[in-house]
C-alpha cells in the first residue's frame, strides 16, 4: 500500500511539474509576442489607425444614410464597429503565426520540450492585450463621434469586457488559417477575406431586417450580431440574457473545434 | 531497443517521402557519443529532412531513429530535452535583444530565469556577442544572428547538437570564427551533427563524413579516406616561358603521387598530390626558385564537393528536386553546391614565412 501511495504522490507530483512547466511556456511566449507590440509602436499604430479611420468612414459618410429607428447612428453602429475591430485586428494572429513557421522559430519551438499549446496560447494572449488597447480607444473615438453609455459603469465595463473576448474565439480561427496554409500570400488574402462577411452580413452598421429574407436567416445566427447585440444592451439596457447565452455559446463552439485544430496544426507544420 | 553500443545517435532505414518525391531513400547511420559527423551533399539531398527526422520535426515513413538511446518518435519528449537545433535560419526574435533571445530559450527549456540569466551571459560572452547582449537582434549581422541562434540551441547543455548548414551564406570570416566555437562544443564533449555543402568543412570539422545524394548514403568514412578516394589535393602550376615547362615539370613532379597532367597550350600542369597540408606549396616555391623558374600562377586546390561527387558517384552533383526545407535554402540564393578553395601562393607564402 505504501508503495502505490509513494507512486501516485510521485505521479501527482510529476503531473503538477508538467503543469507548471506548461503554464510557464504560455507566459513566456505570450511576454515574447507583448514585447514585440510594444517593441515596434508602428505595427501598434497601424492596428489602431484602421479601426479609427472605419469609425468616421461610417459616423460621417455612410452612416447619414442607414436609418436606424429609435436612436442616434453614432448610439447604433460603436458597439459594432468595436466587434468588427476585434475581429479584424485577427489578421495580424494569421499572418504572424504563418511568419514564425516561415522564418523557422516554430520549429526551432517544437524541437525544445516546450508545450505544445503554448506558442498559440503565447499569441492569444498578447493579441487579447492588444484588442484591449483596441477597444479603449474605440471607446474614446466612439465618445468623440456622439456614443455614450447609459447603463452606468459596470455594464460598461462588461460591454468592454465581451468586445475583448470575443476576440479570442476569432483569433483562434485566424490561427488555424495561419497555421495550416503555408503560402504567406495566401494567408494575406484569406486571412483577410473571411472576416468581411463575417462581420458585415451582421448586424453591427444596419438593422438586419433591412436584409433580403434569405441573408436575414444568416445574420441572425451569425455570433457577430450576437456579440453586438449584447453589446448595445449592456450600453444601453435592454433584453440581455438569451443574447449573451448564445454569443457564449458559440464562443465555446468556436474554440472547442478551432483550438485543437490549430493546435493539431501547429504540431503538423513542417 | 537495438544494440546500440555507445551511438549517441543510431538510425536505421529511415524513409521518408513528400508527395512523389523521395527525400530519404532508406538512411542507415551511427554517431558515437562526443564525435562529430559531416553530412555533406548538395541542396535536396536530404540533409535537412534527416536532421529534422532526428531532431522530432518529422516523422519518418519507416525506419527507426534513436538519439542518446530514445527513440524520436516514440520519445520526442525525452529527446528535445537533450538536443541542441540550430541552422541555416536564425530563429531569434528582431525586436528583442540578443540577451532576451538566450533567456527565452531557456526559459521554453525550463531552466528557471536566473540559471536561464546566468547560461545567457556565459554564452553570449563565450560566443563573442557580450557587447551587443542588450542590443536589439535587429541590428546584429549575419553572422552574429548565427552565432545567436547557435547560443539559444545551447542554452540548456545538449548533449547533442544538430547544426543544419550552420555556415551557409556567411562571410568566410565568420565562417572561420563559427568553426572555432563548433570545435570547441566538441571539445567539451558533445556529440555532433553537422550538414554542410562544403567538403572543406565537413574536412575541417568532422571525424567522419557520410556523403549523401538523393536521400541515400553513397559514401562514409573519416575525411582523409574520402579525400584520398577523391584524389587529394592537386598543385596546379603555370610557367612564364613556354620553354621552362619542362624543366618546371622535371622539379615538381617528385612531389606527386601521380604522373602530371600537361596542357601545352596555356602551360599549365597539374600535379596530384594526396591529401597534404600547405607546406608542399612552400615546397614546390623553394624548388621553383632554386630551379630559377618564373612563374604566372601557382595553387593549391581542394578537391571541391563536386570532385567528390563526380569520383564517387560517377555523376556531377546535380541539385535534385528540393525538398519541402532545402526548397528554402535555394530561395535564399545558395543554389548548387560548389565551392573550390584555391590558396594563392601569395598569401600562402606570407602566412608560411611568417610562422617560420
Amino acid at each position: 500500500m505504501a508503495t502505490v501511495a509513494l507512486r501516485l504522490d510521485h505521479a501527482d507530483q510529476r503531473l503538477r511539474t508538467r503543469i507548471r512547466w506548461s503554464l510557464g511556456d504560455a507566459a513566456v511566449m505570450t511576454r515574447r509576442y507583448s514585447l514585440q507590440l510594444v517593441r515596434v509602436p508602428t505595427i501598434l499604430f497601424f492596428a489602431l489607425l484602421q479601426p479609427v479611420m472605419f469609425v468616421l468612414l461610417f459616423r460621417y459618410v455612410l452612416g447619414g444614410s442607414i436609418p436606424v429607428p429609435g436612436t442616434t447612428y453614432a448610439e447604433y453602429f460603436i458597439p459594432g464597429a468595436i466587434v468588427q475591430s476585434t475581429a479584424f485586428s485577427s489578421f495580424g494572429t494569421a499572418v504572424g503565426l504563418n511568419f514564425d513557421v516561415g522564418r523557422g522559430l516554430v520549429d526551432r519551438i517544437r524541437a525544445m520540450p516546450t508545450a505544445r499549446f503554448a506558442v498559440l496560447v503565447g499569441r492569444l494572449a498578447s493579441d487579447t492585450v492588444r484588442s484591449l488597447g483596441m477597444v479603449i480607444v474605440l471607446v474614446g473615438v466612439g465618445y468623440a463621434v456622439g456614443f455614450r453609455f447609459e447603463n452606468g459603469v459596470g455594464a460598461a465595463i462588461a460591454m468592454m469586457v465581451l468586445a475583448i473576448v470575443f476576440g479570442v474565439p476569432i483569433c483562434c480561427i485566424a490561427a488555424t488559417i495561419g497555421l495550416t496554409m503555408r503560402d504567406p500570400e495566401a494567408v494575406q488574402s484569406f486571412g483577410l477575406i473571411w472576416l468581411f462577411p463575417l462581420t458585415f452580413i451582421s448586424g453591427a452598421f444596419v438593422r438586419v431586417q433591412s436584409m433580403p429574407g434569405w441573408l436575414q436567416v444568416v445574420a441572425r445566427a451569425n455570433p457577430v450580431t450576437l456579440a453586438v447585440d449584447s453589446m448595445r444592451s449592456f450600453a444601453y439596457g435592454g433584453p440581455l440574457e438569451v443574447h449573451l447565452l448564445e454569443t457564449i455559446a458559440w464562443m465555446v463552439g468556436i474554440l472547442a473545434v478551432f483550438g485543437p485544430l490549430a493546435i493539431r496544426a501547429y504540431k503538423r507544420t513542417t | 531497443m537495438p544494440v546500440q553500443g555507445d551511438a549517441a545517435i543510431w538510425a536505421e532505414g529511415i524513409k521518408k517521402h513528400f508527395g512523389s518525391i523521395r527525400a530519404l531513400d532508406g538512411i542507415d547511420l551511427e554517431v558515437a557519443r562526443g564525435t562529430t559527423l559531416g553530412l555533406l551533399g548538395p541542396n535536396g539531398s536530404g540533409k535537412t529532412t534527416f536532421v529534422r527526422v532526428l531532431a522530432t520535426l518529422t516523422h519518418p515513413d519507416s525506419g527507426r531513429a534513436f538519439v542518446e538511446g530514445h527513440d524520436v518518435v516514440h520519445d520526442a519528449t525525452r529527446v528535445r530535452r537533450l538536443i541542441g537545433l540550430a541552422g541555416q535560419f536564425s530563429a531569434v526574435d528582431d525586436h528583442l535583444t540578443g540577451f532576451e533571445n538566450i533567456v527565452m530559450a531557456g526559459q521554453l527549456f525550463h531552466l528557471d530565469r536566473s540559471l536561464a540569466s546566468n547560461r545567457a551571459r556565459d554564452l553570449l560572452e563565450r560566443l563573442d556577442l557580450d557587447d551587443a547582449a542588450d542590443r536589439r537582434v535587429k541590428t546584429y549581422s549575419g553572422g552574429m544572428r548565427r552565432r545567436l541562434d547557435l547560443a539559444a540551441s545551447l542554452v540548456a547543455h545538449p548533449s547533442v547538437i544538430f547544426l543544419d548548414e550552420p555556415t551557409t551564406g556567411l562571410d568566410p570570416h565568420s565562417r572561420l570564427g563559427l568553426w572555432e566555437i563548433i570545435r570547441e562544443l566538441v571539445r567539451d564533449g558533445a556529440t555532433l551533427l553537422l550538414t554542410t555543402q562544403y567538403l572543406d568543412e565537413a574536412d575541417q570539422l568532422a571525424d567522419q563524413i557520410v556523403l549523401i545524394d538523393h536521400g541515400r548514403v553513397i559514401a562514409h568514412g573519416p575525411p582523409e579516406e574520402l579525400k584520398d578516394r577523391v584524389g587529394g589535393d592537386v598543385l596546379e602550376c603555370q610557367v612564364v616561358p613556354p620553354d621552362r615547362l619542362g624543366d618546371a615539370i622535371r622539379v615538381l613532379e617528385p612531389l606527386g603521387i601521380a604522373a602530371p597532367q600537361v596542357d601545352r597550350v596555356t602551360g599549365t600542369f597539374h600535379v596530384a598530390v594526396g591529401s597534404t597540408n600547405s607546406t608542399v606549396l612552400v615546397e614546390a616555391v623553394r624548388r621553383l626558385d632554386a630551379a630559377g623558374i618564373a612563374l604566372t600562377d601557382l595553387a593549391l586546390h581542394r578537391p571541391s564537393l563536386d570532385d567528390a561527387f563526380l569520383s564517387l558517384t560517377g555523376h556531377a552533383a546535380v541539385t535534385g528536386e528540393p525538398s519541402a526545407s532545402d526548397d528554402e535554402s535555394a530561395h535564399r540564393g545558395n543554389r548548387g553546391g560548389r565551392r573550390k578553395l584555391k590558396r594563392r601562393v601569395s598569401r600562402q607564402f606570407v602566412e608560411a614565412t611568417e610562422a617560420v
